[in-house]
């Protein structure tokens, strides 16, 4: 298994270190990275045209989702019966809410707080154990490191599948299939997360400021609490971000390990009433399934709409600078 | 005490260099030693696992014996599994170019400072990405079909027929914008992200020198990101060949243009899992595999070799 033989230098570009005066404490933690532009003649004009041209990618991008929003509001025959991107004659949105969460004795209802479940459980895990790695990687030297590191981002490139069938096999005779750790302990591994902290730490935490602690005494693990942890915050809600993106979109492998319809995922769960319509006497619920996911993609983007600010200071690190 | 450690630091002389290789210790590895267990248990044991099995057939008679690389030669002159790479080899030579290229202009457009309302159009294109594959497939899946979607839609208002998105002819396409939809956002916000550490003073220094926007941008903005655009192209060229979700979705709308051999991963999922033959599917899971890091591999080479 050999990776990308130099990771670091393909890195680097992409988040340069920023060229801090030394001792001047990291400015990464403020909150709003929009600092005026002053690259050009002053303030660049506005150009209505290339407002126009970036507007047929925002209608690609959003036309999908109100597409999603206006069909929740059908009824099943309305689906069929209306134009795709205009509201019918009946508005069954809250109807088929609450139709979703109660057909078939609230299934829905349990397969929402199993997302949960592996959300909390999985990205959580996935971004502490990326946080401690990013760290070690960062501020120490040990021995085996750049080993490590070569595996792991050699891993990134090893197809998921690669791996399923093996891990399904393995967890099989471990006895873990069809139970949520099947779902939980894989999603607790992610390479990108710990590539990202790696290079955010290099940069958010000053090695002086560690070595401060150490000197007032601090233990490693009060200095990895008190000092980095909090340096390290923009960067976590990134990391948070997309393991969480990851653990809720994730398909492939709960359709592999779980056979039980009371461990699936909203996604699993989706699909399975989607095939429903095509089986022998399935009852076909379209505008379940629809209205389902409108409410399985709520939370992420309300997610990233809340902590937007956070996360994108962390996937700039450094360009607070100037 | 934060206070007290901004202070000492701003004592210290100046800074030692950031690599710091003055502790070389067994510290490190209290910190990175949780991540390496897990990933040794759902990374490395696997991969190890599947070593071990593609080098074994399971037959009905004699059960499971040794036969060392006979499997991969069946992979190597399998059809159904070059037809599958040819697929993702295609899809990826024309999908991975027009979603990158969209994700690059509207990055650069967004770094130009010459849009109105640029935050609304920064978050609205990387919404698609808060979506996951699943219902992403779902809806277009809806959109195309001709009983509820835009598709008939169209061709009712119009009095035209469009062509079936969902035909043997062009579901690759129509796999391909659903792929392209969730994420052209996401590589434009990681091209997005790299401009703007771009140093001001670079472009000052252009402007003094006369140099007009398309200068710009082709001598110091798309060099200075090169980085960012070779992870981009390598993260899509394993997408591609990892192609599983839309097309898994789309069989039920499809199933005529969607065979279960349709993409590799589709081929491995049905060896083990409706095939039994999970010594096989191994086999071919690990070619894939190994296709794919080299694909990376040299991309990276080539991407990284020009830089200055």
């Amino acid at each position: 298994m050999t990776g990308p033989s130099s990771p670091v230098t393909t890195a680097s570009p992409t988040i340069p270190a920023p060229a801090r005066a030394p001792g001047t404490p990291p400015r990464l933690r403020t909150p709003r990275v929009r600092t005026p532009r002053r690259h050009t003649a002053g303030r660049p004009r506005r150009s209505v045209l290339l407002t126009v041209l970036t507007g047929l990618v925002l209608l690609y991008s959003l036309i999908p989702l109100l597409w999603l929003v206006v069909s929740a509001t059908k009824t099943q025959e309305g689906l069929a019966g209306s134009f795709g991107l205009w509201f019918g004659g009946d508005f069954a949105l809250w109807d088929n809410i609450s139709a979703t969460f109660t057909y078939n004795d609230g299934v829905f209802t349990r397969w929402f707080l199993n997302t949960l479940l592996y959300v909390v459980v999985g990205a959580g895990g996935a971004t502490f154990l990326a946080v401690l790695g990013g760290y070690a990687l960062a501020k120490f030297d040990f021995l085996g490191k750049r080993a490590v590191f070569a595996v792991v981002i050699g891993a990134v490139a090893v197809p998921g599948t690669a791996l399923a069938v093996p891990t399904f096999l393995m967890f099989s005779k471990m006895g873990l299939t069809d139970t949520p750790w099947a779902v939980l302990i894989p999603s607790l591994i992610s390479p990108f997360g710990l590539y990202l902290m790696w290079v955010f730490a290099t940069e958010a935490i000053p090695t002086e400021l560690m070595e401060a602690a150490r000197i007032d005494g601090a233990s490693e693990l009060r200095t990895f609490f008190q000092v980095a942890l909090p340096l390290l915050a923009p960067g976590t809600v990134t990391v948070l971000l997309f393991t969480m993106v990851a653990t809720w979109n994730n398909y492939f492998l709960p359709l592999i390990m779980l056979k039980d319809p009371d461990w699936y995922p909203l996604t699993l769960g989706l699909k399975s009433w989607n095939a429903q319509a095509s089986t022998a006497g399935g009852d076909p619920v379209f505008h379940l399934v629809i209205t389902g996911s409108l409410i399985t993609v709520l939370p992420l983007i309300a997610a990233f709409l809340l902590l937007q600010r956070y996360w994108q200071s962390g996937l700039a690190a450094g360009s607070v600078k100037e | 005490m934060t206070t007290l450690h901004l202070r000492g630091a701003a004592e210290r002389p100046p800074a030692p260099p950031p690599s710091p290789r003055n502790r070389r210790s067994w510290t490190g590895w209290g910190f990175i030693g949780p991540f390496v267990a897990v990933f040794a248990l759902v990374f490395l044991a696997p991969l190890a696992y599947s070593v071990y099995l593609s080098l074994f057939r399971d037959q009905l008679i004699g059960g499971t014996t040794f036969v060392g690389l006979d499997n991969y030669q069946q992979a190597l002159s399998d059809d159904q599994f070059w037809a599958s790479l040819g697929r993702v080899s295609l899809f990826l030579a024309v999908q991975v170019p027009i979603m990158l290229g969209i994700a690059l202009l509207v990055a650069l457009a967004l770094d130009s400072g010459r849009l109105y309302g640029k935050d609304f159009f920064r978050i609205s294109v990387f919404l698609p990405y808060a979506v996951p594959a699943v219902v992403a497939s779902l809806m277009w899946g809806f959109m195309y079909g001709t009983r509820f979607g835009l598709v008939g839609d169209i061709n009712d208002a119009l009095g035209v027929s469009l062509p079936d998105p969902l035909s043997p002819s062009l579901v690759l396409a129509s796999i391909g914008n659903i792929v392209t939809w969730e994420f052209v956002g996401y590589n434009m916000l990681i091209f997005y992200s790299a401009l703007r550490v771009v140093p001001h003073s670079l472009y000052e220094a252009a402007e003094i020198d006369g140099a007009g926007q398309l200068r710009v941008i082709t001598a110091i903005k798309l060099p200075a990101i090169r980085g960012a655009l070779v992870i981009a192209t390598i993260f899509s060229i394993i997408g591609s060949f990892q192609l599983f979700n839309e097309p898994s979705i789309l069989q039920n709308l499809a199933p005529n243009a969607i065979t279960t051999d349709y993409t590799p991963n589709l081929l491995t999922y049905s060896l083990s899992f409706s095939g039994q033959q999970q010594n096989y599917s191994a086999t071919v899971a690990i070619v894939m595999g190994l296709i794919t890091m080299v694909i990376a591999y040299v991309v990276q080479l080539r991407g990284m070799r020009k830089g200055a």
